[in-house]
């Protein structure tokens, strides 16, 4: 697989498969030895039917899934973190300067206000307070989140307003490599249109993204390749 | 803040054990706890977690491996072999333990303030008046009302008491503490403000803590990482959020799978 | 043995107790004299006064008194009170020993609750009687623990006891009895003494022995021995004052107590060591009620 300097996530032969020991230890296969590469720069959307393995895959390259084979490798500065065997502390820091995620189920911590939780990740990669939640406010603007929410904690926000915070999050740090799980459900036209712009420049300014929509509108404006999953699961 | 070598691990636990008799406590356990990590032991009652958090912590003397502690004068040094006195300054200085029943960590017949400043005047604090700023200071840390500093924490409600135990405990900024079950025994809503406070002040101060707990939703929110244990062995261990979503030990799933959605 | 003289009861040895026990409390003595301010565990006996009236005390001096020595016995400061009164006779029936009001003329004096107001000398010793002497009981009921924060020098929590009495008074309350630092080592309790007798306990050239009867314990300051009472460096140890003389000898220097002299409430401040005051007054010092032409009534 080449490493040329622009690619930034290399998944090798990778296995997942789930033995569910509560139910009588029915295994249940996902991916038996796929390949991926993400380079700079690109946007790869994950293609495949439901239940393909696509979150599943973007899971295991954020280190929340666990590979029964195989490797996934992100470039971190300099190096390369090997997901597979890391230990914790590493994927923590990866996740905090390197990989950002937005999944489709936002699980925040309850009880922090809105702004403070979106200039958190700031503030965790050593951004001073008063800057972070300088930088999360014009994103939550961006994403038309209304001022007067700020100070509340998301719990109690419609599923479009609780996906937008979700989407400031990922958005406040310029990650490297963003993993986004469906970042467009349950949002409005408008606000999809918002959502695309963030991503689209994101990928303007160098990031490797890798994602599943489900909008083919969306597909189309952020794609700059498919991996179809079942493609590559029968070719492995 | 503390000055960590940021080069070696905080803590390294090797082979520990600790059987009562014939009955196993804990067995076979190691790991490493690095600066700043926050380390969660779940399992269920007899599952060893509060075993191994005593001998973890040299309340119990284990019956086998070794607790080594990044001391800041001498690296990393086997806990049971210092002496007595080493080890109880340890215990209150660069250590806290905060107990399950904050009763058992407090003494309760003297005032908030008194309880709070005890561990400077333990390490020779003579001024009076530096001795209460400070300890003013952590009881708002804490979000306890500082004009309650001299009342005596019979007073105190369940939560506050478990409040007032960690501001006894951080008062030294110690880079390691020890939490038994910190949010059981109180209200949910008492337990969540508590929580919140946690994880603030863990992140503030930059201390490595281990916490046992039953309670998933306590480490979801606290740990970084995860052990869980079985019958007194460790059978899973990894990332919080990887155990707790993609648990690989039979014994792991079905404890994840137990909690009721809300 | 030499036999007895002087009105000594027959049939007693020598100060009472046997001389094994004496040789054992002697043993315990000289350990708490090397290890200054420390509680040595011993074999307290059976005594013909019930526990909370001096045992340890007694025995301490039963176990040093020689057939030359001069005893004084003081209660709250005076020779006259029923105690010092019962214990002198004590040794005076069973040893057969000179007793004396006259500090300056004693060998060896046994108190309760105060401290000679002259100075002592290094030929003299004092033996407290101590009801409680562990420092750290007030806080912590198990003796396997305290023996052990003795051990250590944990005593970190008595400062906690100063900064509770600071912060519910004001100031530290403590106003006998208060703790005090041996040699810089272990933390002891000097009696029920007035803290304003602490200055006393230090440096001091006699001899200063702790007897417990009912604890079983003895400790001892050695002479010249520094004994520093526990403060703040913002609340530091002070003793306390009287705006007014003793009555009698007019001394403005000495611990005075307060003394309703008729039925009306009249009040008399006198000097508490009798011995003193006495001393004053034969050398032609008097006080505001004490004036030759007024009568103290």
């Amino acid at each position: 697989m080449n490493q040329a300097p622009e690619t930034m996530v290399i998944v090798e032969r990778l296995v997942k498969r789930f033995t569910l020991h509560v139910q009588g230890g029915v295994m249940v296969p996902v991916f038996d030895g796929i390949d991926l590469a993400v380079a700079r720069g690109e946007c790869i959307v994950l293609g495949g039917p439901s239940g393909a393995g696509k979150s599943t895959l973007l899971r295991a390259v954020y280190g929340n899934y666990l590979p029964q084979g195989g490797r996934i490798r992100v470039r971190d500065g300099e190096g390369w973190v090997d997901v597979t065997g890391a230990e914790p502390r590493a994927i923590l820091q990866l996740r905090r300067r390197t990989l950002g995620y937005v999944s489709q189920f936002l699980r925040v911590i309850p009880r922090v206000p809105t702004l403070d939780l979106v200039a958190a990740p700031l503030t965790d990669a050593g951004v001073r307070p008063a800057a972070a939640r300088e930088r999360a406010a014009a994103l939550l603007d961006t994403l038309n989140i209304p001022a007067r929410l700020w100070a509340l904690p998301p719990a109690t926000f419609s599923g479009g307003e609780q996906q937008r915070v979700n989407i400031a999050r990922s958005f406040v740090v310029d990650y490297p490599i963003l993993l986004l799980d469906e970042p467009t459900a349950s949002l409005d036209a408008d606000n999809r249109q918002v959502v695309v712009a963030l991503i689209e420049a994101a990928r303007a300014r160098g990031a490797a993204i890798l994602g599943i929509f489900h909008d083919a509108e969306v597909r189309r404006a952020l794609a700059t390749r498919v991996f179809d999953i079942e493609a590559a699961k029968a070719a492995a | 803040m503390s000055a960590n070598r940021q080069d070696g691990p905080l803590l390294r636990v090797a082979g520990l054990g600790r059987d009562y008799g014939r009955i196993v406590g804990c067995r076979e356990v190691s790991f490493e706890l690095w600066p700043g990590e926050v380390l969660g032991i779940v399992g269920e009652s007899g599952s060893g977690k509060t075993t191994l958090l005593k001998c973890a912590s040299a309340q119990l003397e284990p019956t086998a491996g070794t607790v080594k502690f990044d001391m800041r004068a001498r690296g990393l040094t086997d806990i049971w072999g210092l002496s007595e006195a080493e080890r109880r300054m340890l215990m209150r200085t660069d250590w806290g333990i905060v107990h399950q029943n904050p009763r058992d960590g407090l003494r309760l017949g003297v005032s908030a303030g008194a309880n709070v400043g005890e561990r400077l005047m333990a390490v020779g604090a003579r001024h009076y008046g530096e001795i209460r700023r400070e300890a003013s200071h952590w009881l708002g840390r804490v979000e306890i009302d500082t004009g309650r500093m001299d009342d005596l924490p019979e007073t105190f409600s369940g939560g506050m008491l478990q409040r007032l135990q960690i501001a006894r405990n951080l008062v030294t900024r110690p880079r390691l503490v020890f939490m038994d079950e910190p949010t059981s025994g109180l209200d949910v809503s008492v337990q969540a403000r508590l929580l919140d406070l946690l994880r603030g002040l863990v992140a503030d101060l930059g201390v490595a803590c281990i916490v046992v707990t039953h309670d998933l939703g306590v480490v979801r929110l606290l740990a970084h990482r995860l052990m869980v244990m079985h019958r007194g062995r460790v059978v899973e261990h990894g990332l919080t959020d990887q155990v707790l979503d993609d648990p690989q030990h039979a014994y792991t799933q079905l404890l994840v799978s137990s909690i009721l959605p809300v | 043995m030499t036999t007895a003289d002087d009105g000594r009861l027959a049939g007693y040895n020598f100060a009472y107790l046997d001389e094994q026990t004496k040789r054992m409390i002697r043993r315990a003595v000289l350990k708490a004299v090397a290890i200054p301010g420390h509680q040595v565990p011993f074999g307290s006996r059976e005594m013909p006064l019930p526990y909370g009236w001096g045992t340890g005390g007694i025995q301490v001096t039963a176990s040093i008194l020689g057939p030359r020595d001069v005893l004084k016995v003081i209660d709250q400061g005076a020779d006259d009170t029923t105690n010092a009164v019962s214990i002198r006779r004590f040794f005076a029936l069973t040893a057969g020993v000179a007793t004396t009001e006259k500090t300056t003329e004693a060998t060896i004096v046994q108190t309760r609750h105060r401290v000679p107001e002259t100075r002592l000398t290094e030929r003299q010793i004092l033996v407290y009687q101590v009801p409680i002497p562990e420092p750290l009981r007030w806080l912590e009921p198990s003796e396997v623990e305290t023996r052990k924060m003795h051990a250590l020098a944990e005593y970190g929590v008595m400062h906690v006891r100063l900064y509770e009495d600071i912060a519910q008074h004001g100031r530290i309350a403590q106003t006998y009895d208060y703790p005090v630092e041996v040699a810089g080592r272990y933390l002891m309790r000097p009696s029920p003494v007035p803290k304003f007798d602490n200055p006393k306990l230090d440096n001091c050239p006699a001899l200063q022995l702790f007897g417990a009867g009912r604890e079983k314990r003895i400790y001892a300051v050695p002479p010249y021995t520094r004994v520093k009472s526990l403060d703040f460096d913002d609340h530091p140890f002070s003793v306390e004052g009287w705006d007014r003389a003793c009555g009698l000898c007019g001394s403005t220097e000495s611990y005075l107590d307060e003394m309703i002299v008729d039925d009306e409430g009249r009040r008399l401040f006198v000097c508490s060591d009798t011995d003193y005051c006495g001393q004053r007054q034969a050398a032609g010092h008097r006080g505001p009620a004490n004036a030759p032409k007024e009568a103290a009534e």
